[in-house]
């Protein structure tokens, strides 16, 4: 054989096929939410779903622009730790399913610390992270031990943390409404500092928490691709009495993932509420859509802690845009089903890549075959 | 105390509907994490029924019209997960955590366009049903008797009867144990696991429009089901697989279900002067603890949450 096969599939790359089967859950998704809006009423369906897709496009002048773009992202970063949360126990092989519970222990430590204590930034932060973690690590304790359901105990602790922040928070509740109080009215050192973004969005809300959020990001991907740590936990994930045998501790592992798993949810939070875009509504009745959400941008990224990054931006971009939609004809929790039914698109993820896979092993056969004939002529003469 | 009783009683015969949902599902081998979701679509569909039906309809078949539109929209709802999850061999967790998501968001995006449409200024995703839920209750003195009461002990010794009495239970049980043992006797694997989502779809509803019904006369969709069908998935490996021992396991967690509704009429227990978050979250605290207590030696189905693949050995 003189000639190798050097036609290299683009196809083949594990990247580029999470990538198509991405976009094409991200269309499916859209095309069925732009279908449900043409039953709902036909007239101002297209328009709508634009305004959903286009966000903060939606204005006209630049400034105002910049300025929806900078909330955007302002939001973008509690989803992204959320989304790196679920991540990383799902690489793992955990369904950290108590991430909207962790998120929300960690709102409510950060926001009593600033309200009550008048902590500064960093103290608020760590107390946050801590608060996740604690509480995810009754989850791996849980498992590891008594072999408890993650996915149960999880949701059951989401209750529970919702209704103890509920009451906690009530503490430092603005008397005149259902919100909790403001920190730059109480305790202005809690605000996350800005570093000058501020005046390059032109929003007092931008803050350092979002190229922090994107340094976090690619430190999940070195420490589960290229460390000794990382790998020993893949290896638990994937099955756990082999790395038991291997000497690896696997109790410890999966306990130590939850425990990391929470800690980003809890620092979500504090990224999030400490900016002081939004405030806790203490008769919240529901978790924070924004952990649930989280798992949609996980499975959407690829489970690729990069691929999570622009996800997690595109759940939020078209969560903002819920907000432009004909609000006479149509609720804005059309975006949630957008992202509900993109997590139920992405359950095909596997089928795709399977049938690509198919696809390109077909036409390789074929090629084959071609190589072959034209090996064995040459081998004649 | 009355009160008590029965709101344990109808809470319970929520948890063991949609228990049994999960142990016809489990059992044929698939996980469904989406009873939550398959609870509100099916309470969707009873409410929608009960909003649109002519309220002159005799009791009997009134109750049943609406019992059939709930279970027909649970059972469409759950062919989402079976489709997915039995011939595309999906990752069982994520499909159902989709459906709950999906479930509540659809729900409230059609009950909201509906009010919006009969009514441009209302903005609500609010179905009331005052007058129907008349039809599901019967008072012996101060005891509101529900209806649901006796559809679930109906349907208990029927699902008891199913799973362990006839032919079809035992296959649907062996798809769940060892499915190539199954099919290398015959056995449709596939379509056992077709039925068994499908039957949890048709028992979710069920449970869901009970659970709508259960004390008030109005649903709010925004809010779901309030985790009911993770606690009914508690109360199923409590009750490990079994008919008669979910049962049982209902009955506790409704009673401290109930309490949260019911504590401010004991004396004794409002003299402790607990704050009312407590009650709120003493079902779910019971059910940690009762899952720590029985998950080590789990009797779940062996095969469930694997996809069922042929050519493997």
């Amino acid at each position: 054989m003189k000639k190798e096969i050097t036609r290299t599939n683009i196809l083949k790359k594990p990247g580029v096929q999470s990538l198509i089967s991405s976009l094409i859950c991200i269309i499916l998704g859209l095309f069925i939410a732009f279908i449900v809006l043409l039953i709902i009423n036909p007239s101002g369906a297209f328009t709508s779903i634009m305004n959903v897709i286009k966000n903060f496009l939606w204005f006209k002048n630049p400034s105002s622009r910049l300025k929806y773009f900078g909330e955007t992202l302002v939001k973008t970063v509690p989803l992204l730790m959320c989304a790196l949360a679920v991540l990383f126990s799902y690489k793992v092989g955990l369904f950290n399913i108590g991430t909207p519970g962790q998120y929300c222990a960690g709102t409510c430590a950060a926001l009593y610390a600033a309200l009550k204590w008048q902590w500064g930034w960093v103290p608020c932060v760590l107390f946050a992270i801590i608060a996740g973690a604690l509480l995810a690590s009754i989850v791996g304790v849980l498992k590891a031990y008594l072999n408890v359901n993650e996915v149960i105990s999880g949701i059951m602790l989401n209750w529970i943390t919702l209704y103890f922040t509920n009451a906690t928070l009530t503490a430092v509740k603005n008397p005149s409404s259902k919100d909790t109080l403001t920190i730059a009215t109480v305790n202005k050192a809690a605000l996350l500092p800005k570093i000058g973004l501020d005046k390059v969005f032109n929003d007092k809300y931008v803050t350092i928490a979002i190229p922090i959020a994107i340094i976090i990001a690619v430190i999940i991907m070195i420490i589960l691709d290229k460390t000794k740590f990382g790998y020993e936990l893949k290896a638990t994930g994937i099955n756990k009495d082999a790395a038991k045998y291997c000497g690896m501790m696997e109790k410890t592992n999966i306990i130590i993932t939850l425990v990391i798993s929470g800690a980003l949810a809890g620092l979500g939070a504090a990224f999030y509420y400490l900016t002081d875009f939004e405030q806790w509504a203490v008769t919240q009745s529901t978790v924070p859509a924004m952990g649930f959400n989280g798992i949609a941008a996980t499975f959407l990224g690829g489970l690729n802690p990069i691929g999570t990054i622009f996800a997690s931006y595109f759940i939020q971009h078209i969560t903002a845009g819920g907000a432009f939609v004909d609000l006479t004809k149509y609720s804005s929790q059309i975006t949630d089903l957008i992202s509900a039914l993109i997590i139920y698109l992405c359950g095909f993820v596997l089928f795709m890549k399977t049938f690509m896979n198919n696809m390109i092993k077909k036409s390789d056969a074929k090629h084959h075959v071609k190589e072959f004939n034209i090996n064995d002529e040459g081998g004649k003469k | 105390m009355l009160l008590l009783i029965q709101y344990t009683l109808i809470f319970a015969s929520v948890l063991i509907l949609v228990a049994l949902g999960g142990c016809f599902s489990e059992h044929s081998g698939v996980i469904n994490l989406g009873l939550e979701g398959i609870m509100v679509m099916g309470a969707l569909g009873g409410a929608l029924g009960m909003r649109f039906l002519p309220i002159g309809i005799p009791g009997f078949f009134y109750i049943l019209l609406v019992l059939l539109f709930a279970i027909l929209v649970g059972v469409l709802y759950s062919s989402l997960l079976a489709v997915a999850a039995i011939n595309f061999r999906a990752d069982q967790t994520i499909v159902g955590t989709a459906l709950n998501m999906l479930g509540t968001a659809a729900a409230t995006v059609i009950v909201k366009a509906m009010n919006t449409a009969a009514n441009p200024n209302d903005v609500s995703s609010i179905i009331q049903y005052i007058e129907p839920k008349k039809k599901f209750i019967v008072y012996f003195g101060s005891f509101e008797f529900n209806w649901f009461m006796l559809i679930t002990l109906i349907i208990l010794a029927g699902a008891w009867f199913v799973l362990y009495k006839t032919k079809f239970g035992l296959r649907l049980m062996a798809c769940g144990e060892h499915p190539q043992a199954a099919d290398s006797v015959g056995i449709n694997v596939h379509k056992m696991r077709w039925s068994g989502v499908l039957i949890s779809g048709a028992l979710g509803g069920l449970g869901g429009i009970c659970y709508i019904l259960a004390g008030v006369s109005e649903w709010r969709f925004e809010y779901g089901v309030a985790g009911f069908g993770f606690l009914a998935l508690a109360v199923m490996i409590f009750g490990q697989w079994k008919p008669t021992r979910i049962a049982l396991a209902a009955l506790m967690f409704g009673f401290f279900r109930a309490l949260s509704n019911t504590y401010m009429g004991f004396g004794f227990l409002q003299a402790l002067n607990l704050p009312s978050t407590i009650y709120n979250m003493l079902p779910y605290i019971i059910s940690i603890i009762v899952l720590a207590l029985t998950s080590k030696n789990s009797k779940a189905p062996k095969a469930e949450g694997i996809p069922y693949d042929k050519g493997q050995r």
